[in-house]
């Protein structure tokens, strides 16, 4: 393996420790198909793969899941990873993380906690995360984890069901002393291509949500940092792809296969290597699907002759595929795409529509 | 922007911390989502934050060191710490 003076190294690494999970989100990005617990990577493995991500030049270190507290080697995971010298954040809903376990973990050097937000009250939360004292539970999990003082962030998913609790979600954060917080738009991968008629924001919505989130940045300048996913589906260009594919950043999944994006498992002529089988930078830098969308080569009209291209290089394969039926199509929500319209139509028919139930992830 | 007091003390915050990051031979400052790349004046700045001296003391050193006018200093320096202040990434206390 050598590093190809074209393709940088990676920056952050998604590291999806297991799929279980106590809670059961209908948006959760995870594949419908999930792996089992016997078939997730141990924790020699995982630790060897945190070293060579480190070698390959990764800084930042994501332990996500399912719930990665979820796995009883969580804290040896983390030393783990600061010992290969990683920063590292963990992503978490907290239901699992007791005083004790989080005073290990500030032990083993973990850096940041990164909490999920189902909604601001236990009746919104509990109906979201499916599962019953899920909202007290992870409140007094965030005292515990303000109280040892790891700087938090709080993350909220928002879509049509709570979009309205975004201003108090907003208040929360700041009661909290989180420095930072997510707002995402929820974005339609995993299970949330199940859920797209109940969760589907109207694009009333989606502007209402935008302009909550500006206010709040001016308003709590040097307090709260918000970073924000708007709703693409309800825009004229599409966001960009992560940083590019295949130049910032790689996901590893329970059972050790090595993505290019979460959702990339979406895209059918993709095949994936495992960190069980080949060094990673080996993956990285020569894996068949890190290079299907590299640079620029791959793209078709309209994208290939469009002056945004380095801009959002095309927009979300993973989105493409979905419903130009197309990976390597233009993005659907771009205005120049052949199926705008259909996806508008699609956007707009799933806002509106009122008979779905909730579909709710199933843990493996 | 936030102006700098001279009598404040910047100090780098839990959950940030400078790395030399060998891979790209450079330095860093690792923070929640955020890779910052250090230029030689920013990380000689931060290297002078210790959480002790306070905004006019850090100032004077790298005068002395960089033999440049403190006013000038004052500025730049100012204006960096102020910059990563707003963004939760350097606390003025
Ligand atoms: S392909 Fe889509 S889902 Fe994957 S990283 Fe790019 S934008 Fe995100
Ligand atoms: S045509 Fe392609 S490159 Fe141009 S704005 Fe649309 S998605 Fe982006």
């Amino acid at each position: 393996m050598t590093a190809r003076p074209t393709v940088p190294a990676p920056i952050a690494m998604l590291a999806e420790l297991t799929y279980r999970c106590p809670l059961s989100c209908p948006y959760c990005s995870n594949p419908v198909e999930m792996a089992k617990k016997e078939a997730e990577l141990d924790t020699e493995a995982w630790a060897d793969v945190f070293a060579q991500a480190a070698r390959l030049g990764v800084l930042q270190l994501h332990l996500s899941g399912g719930e990665p507290a979820s796995r009883r080697d969580l804290v040896a995971l983390v030393a783990a990873a600061r010992t290969a010298g990683l920063y590292t954040n963990l992503i978490t809903s907290a239901i699992g993380l007791t005083q004790r376990r989080l005073k290990e973990l500030e032990t083993a050097g973990l850096d940041h906690v990164q909490l999920s937000l189902q909604g601001t009250d236990a009746d919104m939360a509990d109906r979201i995360g499916g599962y019953k004292g899920g909202f007290d539970r992870k409140m007094q999990a965030a005292h515990w984890i303000v109280e040892a003082g790891f700087p938090l962030t709080l993350n909220a998913v928002v879509h049509r069901q709570n979009l309205h609790q975004l201003p108090q979600a907003i208040e929360m954060a700041v009661a909290m002393k989180a420095r930072r917080m997510e707002v995402a738009i929820v974005q339609f991968h995993g299970w949330a291509m199940l859920n797209r008629k109940t969760l589907m924001p109207t694009a009333e919505q989606a502007t209402e949500a935008s302009r909550i989130v500006q206010e709040a940045r001016s308003r709590l300048k040097g307090t709260l940092v918000i970073d924000y996913v708007p709703a693409d589906y309800h825009s004229d260009y599409p966001k960009r792809c992560m940083g590019g594919w295949g130049t910032t950043g790689l996901n590893v999944t329970p059972d050790g296969l090595v993505l290019p994006c979460h959702a990339a498992q979406t895209i059918p002529t993709l095949e994936f290597d495992n960190v069980r089988d080949k060094p990673l930078a080996d993956i990285w830098y020569n894996g068949t699907a890190f290079n299907a969308y590299r640079g620029e080569d791959w793209m078709q009209e309209p994208c290939k002759s469009c002056d945004r291209r380095k801009l959002d290089f095309g927009g979300c394969r993973c989105q493409a595929m979905a419903i130009a039926g197309q990976a390597a199509a233009t993005d659907p929500v771009c205005v120049k795409s052949p199926v705008h319209g259909k996806m508008v139509e699609l956007a707009q028919a799933f806002s509106q529509d009122e008979t779905g139930e909730l579909v709710y992830r199933k843990s493996p | 922007m936030t102006v700098v007091a001279s009598h404040t003390i910047p100090v780098i915050p839990r959950g940030v911390r400078l790395h030399a990051d060998k891979v790209r031979s450079r330095w860093v400052l690792l923070a929640p989502e955020r890779t910052i790349d250090l230029d030689p004046i920013g990380l000689a700045i931060l290297q002078e934050v210790d959480g002790l001296r306070t905004f006019s003391q850090i100032v004077a050193g790298l005068a002395v060191k960089y033999e440049a006018p403190v006013d000038q200093i004052s500025g730049d320096v100012g204006e960096f710490l102020a910059g990563l202040a707003d963004r939760r990434i350097v606390e003025l206390t």
